[in-house]
């Protein structure tokens, strides 16, 4: 008697699209997805471990190594919560220069999201096109913070360093061809017909589900749920700045990449607002904070926007110069977790189209 | 001179042979034909080594950066030297793969694209057979490849390398269909199956003008069958790793590397023949040899299937067979339909 049989394929840990080790166990009939278990911690390095026996400086350079292409915005996030913790006012110059090294590090994510995503459905001159612009932005990241990737740019109270001479009329002249560029990846990418067609009513999220599995960022704004945090609960400075926050309608693919698009385009007028008004603003670039961080008893928990959602530091002090407890809310861990429905019933193609439209950096997923 | 630089080095080995005498005409006329075959052979070797040169040089202008350009003038022994590396290495057999299929896949991919190639006319009176079911012939052979690339992706018994052998197969059946339809317009007017009477049909009108639609099928459905973007379903590296060839390395990975580059040359060289006038020269600038044109005019194909490559996106798998089977077959067998209109009426007139 002649039958089907389903068979079960080992989607990484390595595999080319799954953007580092992480694997997806696939029960497939034919090409068709039956069921699919993703299983990470191939690149679990105990981060939060590691930070309760360091010193609350200390622990600045780990962040850098969760979400490594956005490594501003996880160092923002870890220093906003120690300074909760311990009350301490930062600067308005450092404030300033935060907003435009982390929405620099937004870009520079978000621009290799989108070349990667191209690379995933088969496009490769999208990638290396993206990847030309992300050059530049490494180049201006690397000479205010000295490091590409691994900035540990931000400090408990401020920053690390000013930025150089001509340093923001550099960055000033980026953000002007920036436009430019989208337009580019537009024409290359979100228009191809091919690529919408592999990509639209593909991987569909609805609004209810991406709140009740608590997804976040583009991810969620993708499904038309209105929640930035950098508009919802504006930390930092972000209320001085004139911005809109992008929406999807359908929660597919095409929109989750969409998004992201389109948020370039609003990190470009926000560096752009910022270069305009930081240079009317002098004055320290860290605040006097005692050379021995020793936090009050207690406990805090922060969270900011990050590039792949809501990053979140939830620290417990008991008093010394060391964190009791350091647990790490993270967007790309907490996106998988719809992994397995989102994926039943689709092709084996589909599979590398929706993991990479969430965004995943397996750094941050594994911790 | 240079018109007839091969036909007439042909010849001169032709009557060098028969000067020696006791020769019989038999064996004279098959060395002939062995040289003509090697030639052919180098050739095609020599341009799959070329091509994959220029795919590297085209890939990089378009993406912004330069391309191979360290070895040799302009990096043009690059390619040389990675089959060069690629020999050097060992080749490695998995262990529950089946051996001897596994290792004739790669001996064999080559032989379709050089066997197409013996009957093609390149250049006025330069057929190294001249077949006069040309046409059926090159078809036959040309579909063949699919057989060896799901041998290799049988064979290394792997899931990945299974997943893309079936692929082809679909591919395969799929578009072989749009293709062979596709020219029958063209045999339908020219009423030959020999390839040399379909390039004596055009010396006027090249037949991409009175069949474009069959030509613009028969281009879409020869690039699915070399498996190029946006077809590339069957190597698709971000999905299935580098499908039936995801086991083989070295020499067994640059075969099929090679025979990819060869089979794009068979198909825009049965293009440039079925629809572009073969080495008919346009606006009667014939003091540049036959040959010649038929290279410009097989490589100004080439170029766009290159261009295709680095600009889309890979297309679904049901994606791939709606549009072969809801698009371009019904549109083949309207083009069939409409040149049969066509050709009646035309009689009726008297043209």
């Amino acid at each position: 008697m002649l039958r089907t049989q389903e068979y079960i394929l080992n989607f990484g840990p390595q595999h080319p699209a799954t953007h580092g080790v992480f694997q997806v166990i696939l029960t497939l009939d034919g090409e068709r997805i039956v069921k699919a278990e993703p299983v990470c911690g191939y690149l679990h390095r105990g981060i939060e471990k590691l930070a309760e026996a360091r010193t609350y400086t200390q622990v600045i350079p780990y962040t850098d190594r969760m979400d490594y292409l956005a490594a501003m915005l996880q160092n923002w996030g870890y220093v906003q919560a120690v300074e909760k913790l311990m009350g301490i006012e930062v600067p308005e110059r450092a404030e300033y220069l935060r907003i435009i090294s982390g929405e620099l590090s937004r870009l520079t994510s978000h621009v290799l999201a989108t070349g990667v995503y191209a690379l995933d459905v088969g496009g490769f001159t999208g990638f290396l096109l993206c990847f030309r612009e992300r050059e530049k932005m490494m180049d201006l990241l690397e000479e205010l913070t000295g490091s590409r990737m691994t900035t540990s740019y931000a400090r408990i109270g401020g920053v690390a360093d000013d930025v150089t001479e001509g340093w923001l009329d550099k960055l000033d002249k980026l953000m002007d061809e920036m436009p430019g560029y989208i337009e580019e990846y537009n024409g290359l990418i979100t228009g191809n017909e091919i690529f919408q067609a592999r990509t639209k009513f593909i991987g569909k999220l609805t609004p209810e589900t991406s709140i009740n599995y608590s997804l976040s960022g583009p991810v969620l704004r993708a499904s038309g749920v209105n929640y930035d945090l950098r508009k919802a609960k504006p930390y930092g400075i972000y209320d001085r700045f004139d911005f809109e926050v992008p929406l999807g309608t359908n929660g597919d693919c095409f929109d989750r990449f969409y998004c992201r698009v389109l948020e370039m385009e609003q990190s470009v007028r926000i560096i752009k607002q910022a270069i305009e008004q930081i240079k009317e603003v002098d004055g320290p670039i860290i605040a006097k904070v005692p050379k021995v961080l020793k936090p009050p008893k207690g406990e805090v928990y922060q969270e900011i926007e990050s590039s792949k959602g809501i990053i979140g530091y939830y620290i417990v002090s008991d008093g010394t110069n060391k964190p009791y407890r350091m647990h790490v809310r993270r967007p790309s861990f907490i996106n998988l977790g719809y992994l397995d429905e989102m994926l039943r019933g689709y092709l084996v193609a589909d599979v590398v189209a929706i993991l990479g439209s969430i965004d995943i950096v397996l750094g941050e997923v594994d911790c | 001179m240079l018109e007839n630089l091969f036909v007439g080095t042909t010849d001169w080995l032709r009557s060098l042979l028969g000067g020696i005498g006791f020769l019989p005409t038999e064996i004279a006329e098959s060395i002939v034909l062995v040289v003509k075959l090697v030639a052919v052979l180098v050739f095609i070797l020599v341009n799959a080594l070329w091509l994959v040169y220029m795919e590297r040089k085209v890939a990089a202008f378009m993406q912004a950066r330069i391309g191979p350009n360290r070895v040799g003038p302009w990096g043009l022994l690059q390619t040389t030297a990675d089959i060069g590396k690629l020999i050097s290495k060992e080749i490695i057999i998995p262990k529950k793969a089946d051996k001897v299929v596994f290792l004739l896949a790669p001996v064999l991919i080559f032989m379709p694209p050089l066997m197409v190639f013996a009957v093609l006319p390149i250049g006025k009176n330069m057929a190294a057979l001249d077949l006069n079911i040309g046409v059926f012939y090159l078809l036959a052979i040309a579909s063949l490849s699919t057989l060896f690339f799901f041998m290799g992706g049988w064979a290394s018994n792997n899931k990945y390398s299974l997943l893309g052998a079936m692929r082809t197969v679909a591919q395969m059946v799929s578009y072989e269909l749009p293709l062979v339809l596709s020219l029958l317009g063209v045999i339908m007017i020219v009423g030959s199956l020999n390839l040399s009477d379909i390039i004596a049909a055009q010396e006027h009108t090249w037949l991409i003008f009175t069949q474009p639609i069959a030509f613009l099928i028969f281009f879409i459905a020869a690039v699915a069958e070399t498996n190029r973007c946006p077809f590339d379903l069957v190597e698709g590296e971000s999905e299935i790793i580098n499908g039936p060839y995801t086991e083989y390395g070295g020499m067994g990975f640059a075969m099929f590397f090679l025979a990819e580059y060869a089979n794009i040359m068979v198909v825009c060289a049965m293009a440039t023949i079925m629809f572009l006038g073969g080495w008919h020269a346009p606006f009667g600038l014939t003091f540049i040899p036959s040959w010649v044109w038929f290279f410009i005019k097989m490589y100004v194909l080439i170029f766009i299937v290159m261009q295709f490559r680095w600009t889309y996106p890979r297309i679904r798998v049901d994606q791939l067979m709606g549009f072969g089977w809801k698009v371009l077959v019904p549109l083949s067998l309207a083009n069939i339909f409409v040149t049969g209109i066509g050709m009646y009426i035309y009689r009726a007139i008297g043209w």
